[in-house]
């Protein structure tokens, strides 16, 4: 599903981000990559959805090497993958309904399709009935919720979550990482990239950890304590 | 196909959508398609009317052949054709010898001196009118080579500064319109640029969800193109009613001249023009715009 092998990568500024990342991620798994601002975990983001290339080494995701794929294949491959943003994501002039929807109309999904897929992922995520609200007439937890439906109206392989509990109160933040424990369940792999300890330590899931750019601890059950070292 | 209606149905609905949700922008970018139209008509309207001023005082420019002394007026009037052959010459009006002699003594007050001034004084002549001005040197000559014609005419040093004037009016109404045209669309792709900005979020919202480049592109596409289409029929009313209210003021205050008619010679192709750059402008101009958020 996803596999990291020795990347690296070195921004235009002579930032180096990654040194020598390596990681699998097989299908149906569920994984904290957590680490301190800075040590690489918005950078791995951007390279599995293709935002940025790594500077050396091999990322796959979802089959594909992200190196050789070309740019006009890079909208199907974002397809596969769901992404979930800490600061929600969602467009302020569109309707709950229409934000979940227009993942599915850029897919060139019927009205028909959308009709019936929509309203069922909006129960997922309890906001069925919700879905007339515009994003800034609700919570943040419902927001998320909302960007949750959204990367999940496709069916897609794999779900990345960068820091998606970082606007949410903790009651709020635990009911998300349910949610994504339970699509999960469904089937989806999912990735959350988080630095919530108190979070990781309620979730018995392999945890990740990252530092300077390199992968210091990968582990299940078990929140790498960087600050300690 | 059904896939397809699907879309080109949901890009209509956004682009119209999108008017509406970021009205201020919209708003603007109208006053600004407008706002250069206006300007930009306005400035071609005058050059039009300026050139056919010019053209007027071009065909009162006439060349005066004067006829040999011994042809009687038959023969003289026979010339009309061999005239109206030379290239250039648009018309050859017979002058008499009488018709000459009442033109010359009309233009004194004192008409009892003329008394004893007889007719055969005075030449049959024609005055002839000539397409270009500029080549009125060469049709004199050319009037020259007629063996019955005695002398030729031609106001050359007016008909030099008349097309000089023309030359200068006209590469000051290019290079003053393609100033415009450089301001405008400066302003223009800034306004764009500042819209597209706005919604750059919009943009990478898209780009993560798998959105095609030409997905985001089209809505934006039928956005600018109403935009435009509002715009471009805007500003050919605000021009025509301003045209129409500056005919009744140069009447008013200047009864001698009167500004070109609106005739479809002229608006026409202003329409035309209008809608070409409302068009081109906003389609084209959001579309460029797009292109540095659609590069991730």
């Amino acid at each position: 599903m996803i596999r990291m092998n020795e990347v690296f990568k070195e921004y235009a500024n002579g930032t180096k981000a990654l040194k020598g990342v390596t990681f699998e991620l097989n299908a149906g798994e569920f994984a904290f990559l957590v680490g301190p601002s800075g040590s690489g975990k918005s950078t791995i983001i951007k390279l599995l959805v293709g935002e940025i290339a790594p500077s050396d080494g091999e990322v796959v995701v979802n089959g594909q090497d992200m190196d050789n794929i070309k740019m006009r294949k890079m909208p199907y491959l974002r397809r596969t993958i769901g992404c979930i943003f800490q600061d929600f994501r969602l467009i302020e002039y569109k309707s709950v309904y229409e934000n979940v929807a227009f993942a599915m109309r850029v897919i060139g999904a019927s009205n028909k399709d959308i009709r019936q897929r929509v309203p069922y992922v909006l129960e997922l995520v309890g906001l069925e009935y919700k879905a007339k609200a515009r994003p800034d007439e609700l919570s943040g937890g419902e927001q998320q919720r909302v960007a949750v439906a959204r990367a999940l109206v496709n069916n897609p392989k794999l779900i990345i979550a960068d820091e998606p509990t970082g606007n949410l109160d903790p009651a709020r933040s635990l009911e998300i990482l349910l949610l994504l424990k339970k699509i999960n369940e469904l089937g989806t792999t999912v990735l959350v990239v988080t630095h919530e300890k108190p979070l990781v330590d309620q979730f018995s899931q392999r945890v990740i950890a990252i530092d300077g750019g390199r992968i210091v601890s990968d582990a299940l059950d078990r929140y790498y304590n960087y600050e300690s070292q | 196909m059904k896939v397809n209606r699907n879309r080109t149905f949901y890009y209509l609905k956004e682009g119209i959508s999108s008017i509406f949700a970021h009205s201020l922008m919209s708003f603007a970018s109208i006053c600004i398609i407008v706002a250069f139209l206006v300007i930009m008509g306005t400035f071609i309207l005058l050059a039009v009317n300026i050139n056919s001023l010019i053209g007027d005082l071009e065909s009162e420019n006439i060349v005066l052949a004067y006829v040999h002394e011994n042809l009687s007026e038959n023969d003289a009037r026979a010339l009309e054709p061999v005239i109206l052959a030379i290239p250039n010459v648009t018309s050859a009006v017979f002058i008499s010898r009488e018709e000459a002699l009442q033109s010359f003594i009309g233009r004194y007050d004192d008409t009892d001196r003329y008394d004893d001034v007889d007719a055969t004084w005075f030449r049959h002549r024609f005055a002839v009118y000539v397409s270009d001005v500029a080549q009125i040197a060469e049709t004199q000559n050319s009037l020259r080579y007629i063996r019955e014609i005695a002398t030729v005419n031609a106001n050359l040093a007016i008909a030099n500064g008349l097309v000089t004037f023309r030359t200068v009016v006209s590469w000051v109404s290019v290079i003053m319109v393609a100033v415009l045209l450089a301001i405008s669309l400066f302003i223009m792709q800034n306004t764009i640029k500042l819209a597209t900005f706005e919604r750059r979020e919009e943009i990478s919202i898209m780009k993560m969800v798998g959105a095609t480049n030409s997905f985001i592109r089209w809505p934006f596409i039928v956005e600018g193109f109403i935009l435009g289409l509002i715009g471009a029929l805007i500003a050919y009313g605000a021009t025509w009613s301003l045209y129409g209210l500056a005919s009744r003021s140069v009447i008013e205050f200047a009864g001698f001249f009167q500004l070109m008619p609106l005739s479809s010679n002229v608006s026409v192709p202003i329409f035309l023009l209008y809608t070409g750059i409302g068009f081109g402008v906003g389609v084209g101009g959001s579309g460029i715009a797009l292109n540095r958020y659609l590069k991730v």
